[in-house]
């Protein structure tokens, strides 16, 4: 079970999620330590994105409960979650093309001035702000005026990225952050989540990666089938363990739930 | 001044790259198609670039230019709004009902823009709750609305007298006259709603990306509701604009009022797909559209003409949207 020794940022216990007659999560249970990096990972179809839905306040789950920052949390919805301190990077990245990379990084936190009721953006403000955000996590972009059109895919990552950690966050939860990346700039994005650790952020990554996951996490989570079918300090374990894990070739496995 | 220097030769780059851009020249299409309709006309009449018949051309435009910045609204959504074929004629018979019934210039306003204004809150709604297209519930509105002013009216035009009414069609304010004006204050208060809100950028990500608007917290149906509320609001204004200007109240459809303010949305390089546009563009799609009307008359081009040169405009420059970044 979720050891409760203080530095645990997140707790997920037994929480069970169903659509309809389709079971996605059968009471899956795991945790995240405050500054590090947890890794879920799993097949298509095991929960994974259920899972960090019902974190990012997506999904309310049926059952169990979600603890963060010590406390029951109940979210029922995404701004609810967000104004917790979880910020979620999506796998469509929420990014918007039309608009430019300063207003998608304020976009529904707009800088405004003004009087009352009546108030206009502060256009200046939120620029300059977005290029120290962007400067502060090394993200080199032409300009913030440029539209997320013109971006590669590696620099959109970065920007939804520089997004999430902008506002105060506790928890930063990323859904495949490299799934749609070439090789070059996945390490560019691998770069990026380390940075954050090393600022001391925590993070929640899914990804499909093992070497990936390997590289980058402090903790592993194995899910198959709705549920967490095991957890492993990633210093402690190979990518064949992880690869018998997540297929359920070990399954007599006594010590299901790891170490934590 | 050395940094002055540095400052004017960044610029003067930046200038010229934009020039070469093929993008920049498609978002500006109707500003500079305006100016070579106006350059083109004044040499072709000796009549078109006079003081008097430019005052003519943006008095008759003035409406349009309403009614294409409604249409702006819509249309950025990624929506469109058919129903200003008829919202301002409904508008319209409601000022002629109520004046007619000596109900007061004020009320007669007041409910004219209630009555279109509730038609775009009533289409929006229908649209985000009912997961409609935005092409059929205004195609519904439409009728419905053209359904209602021959209703209202008994299908028969009446005659407005009115001394308000009157003023706001003659009166001016040295050489601008007031319709002019209010199509200007429109034009700028749309601009600034736009560009200088928050409901302005929530407007556009919603037409852009209505799955990263919500998201990131957008009340995308409510950005949905209050565009077409806005449309709706200036189709009433228009209405009563109209309504001034001939003098009386009649039921009979506008076609041209729709076509004429979607081609001034596509002139103006608003984006049929939502999320990008611009309130300068159409306004000055509306302008050329309407200088361009206005030239053929000069030149004793026959008003059959008229929707044959109107419709390949349109379609010549949805081409250009093809080089917007």
């Amino acid at each position: 079970m979720a050891t409760d020794d203080g530095s645990a940022i997140l707790q997920v216990e037994e929480v069970a999620k169903h659509f309809g007659n389709v079971v996605a999560l059968e009471g899956a249970s795991m945790e995240a330590k405050d500054g590090e990096i947890t890794a879920i990972v799993g097949d298509n179809g095991a929960g994974k994105s259920t899972l960090i839905k019902c974190v990012a306040g997506v999904h309310l789950p049926d059952r169990g409960r979600i603890v963060f920052g010590g406390e029951v949390v109940r979210f029922s919805s995404p701004e609810e979650a967000r104004r917790a301190g979880i910020e979620t990077v999506y796998q469509n990245l929420a990014l918007v093309d039309e608009l430019t990379i300063w207003q998608n990084l304020f976009l529904n936190r707009e800088i405004k001035r003004g009087v009352g009721p009546v108030s206009f953006l502060d256009r200046k403000a939120m620029a300059r702000r977005s290029e120290e955000m962007l400067s502060r996590l090394d993200i080199h972009i032409p300009s913030v005026h440029a539209r997320v059109r013109r971006l590669s895919g590696g620099q959109r990552q970065a920007v939804a990225i520089s997004r999430a950690t902008g506002w105060g966050s506790r928890l930063i939860v990323m859904d495949e952050p490299t799934a749609a990346l070439g090789v070059k700039e996945s390490g560019r994005v691998e770069e990026l989540i380390l940075r954050l650790r090393e600022e001391g952020h925590s993070l929640l990554v899914i990804s499909h990666n093992f070497d990936q996951v390997l590289r980058l996490s402090d903790q592993i989570w194995v899910m198959r089938q709705g549920r967490v079918v095991g957890g492993r300090r990633t210093s402690e374990t190979t990518g064949d363990e992880l690869v018998a894990l997540v297929t359920g070739a070990n399954r007599g496995e006594p010590d299901e739930e790891g170490e934590a | 001044m050395s940094g002055g220097t540095v400052v004017r030769g960044w610029v003067g780059e930046a200038v010229g790259r934009r020039l070469r851009d093929p993008g920049f020249w498609a978002e500006r299409a109707a500003i500079f198609a305006l100016i070579a309709v106006v350059v083109v006309f004044g040499i072709l009449s000796p009549n078109f670039l006079t003081v008097g018949n430019l005052e003519a051309v943006l008095l008759a435009g003035a409406i349009l230019v309403v009614l294409a910045v409604g249409q702006t609204y819509a249309v950025v959504t990624a929506g469109i709004d058919l129903s200003l074929g008829a919202t301002p004629t409904l508008a319209s018979v409601m000022v002629g009902y109520v004046v007619g019934r000596e109900g007061g210039t004020l009320l007669a306003c007041l409910l004219a823009v209630l009555v279109a204004t509730t038609f775009g809150v009533l289409s929006g709604l229908v649209i985000s709750k009912g997961g409609i297209t935005d092409f059929i519930v205004t195609l519904g509105a439409l009728s419905v609305a053209t359904g209602l002013a021959l209703l209202i009216s008994d299908g028969r035009p009446v005659e407005v007298f009115d001394p308000f009414l009157l003023t706001l069609a003659t009166g001016s304010i040295g050489p601008i006259a007031y319709l002019m004006l209010l199509a200007l204050v429109v034009a700028v208060a749309g601009h600034v709603l736009m560009f200088h809100t928050g409901f302005g950028t929530h407007l556009l990500a919603t037409g852009g990306d209505k799955e990263a608007a919500r998201n990131m917290g957008v009340n995308v149906d409510r950005v949905k509701v209050t565009a077409y509320a806005i449309s709706g609001f200036l189709a009433g204004v228009a209405g009563i604009m109209l309504t001034a200007r001939v003098g009386s109240a009649e039921p009979a459809v506008n076609t041209e009022f729709l076509l004429n303010s979607v081609a001034s949305v596509v002139l103006g390089g608003v984006s049929l797909f939502g999320g990008r546009g611009s309130v300068a563009g159409p306004v000055a799609g509306a302008l050329l559209l309407t200088a361009l009307l206005n030239g053929l008359t000069l030149l004793g081009v026959s008003e059959y003409w008229q929707p044959v040169a109107v419709g390949s405009v349109v379609i010549l420059s949805a081409f250009l949207t093809r080089y917007q970044r």
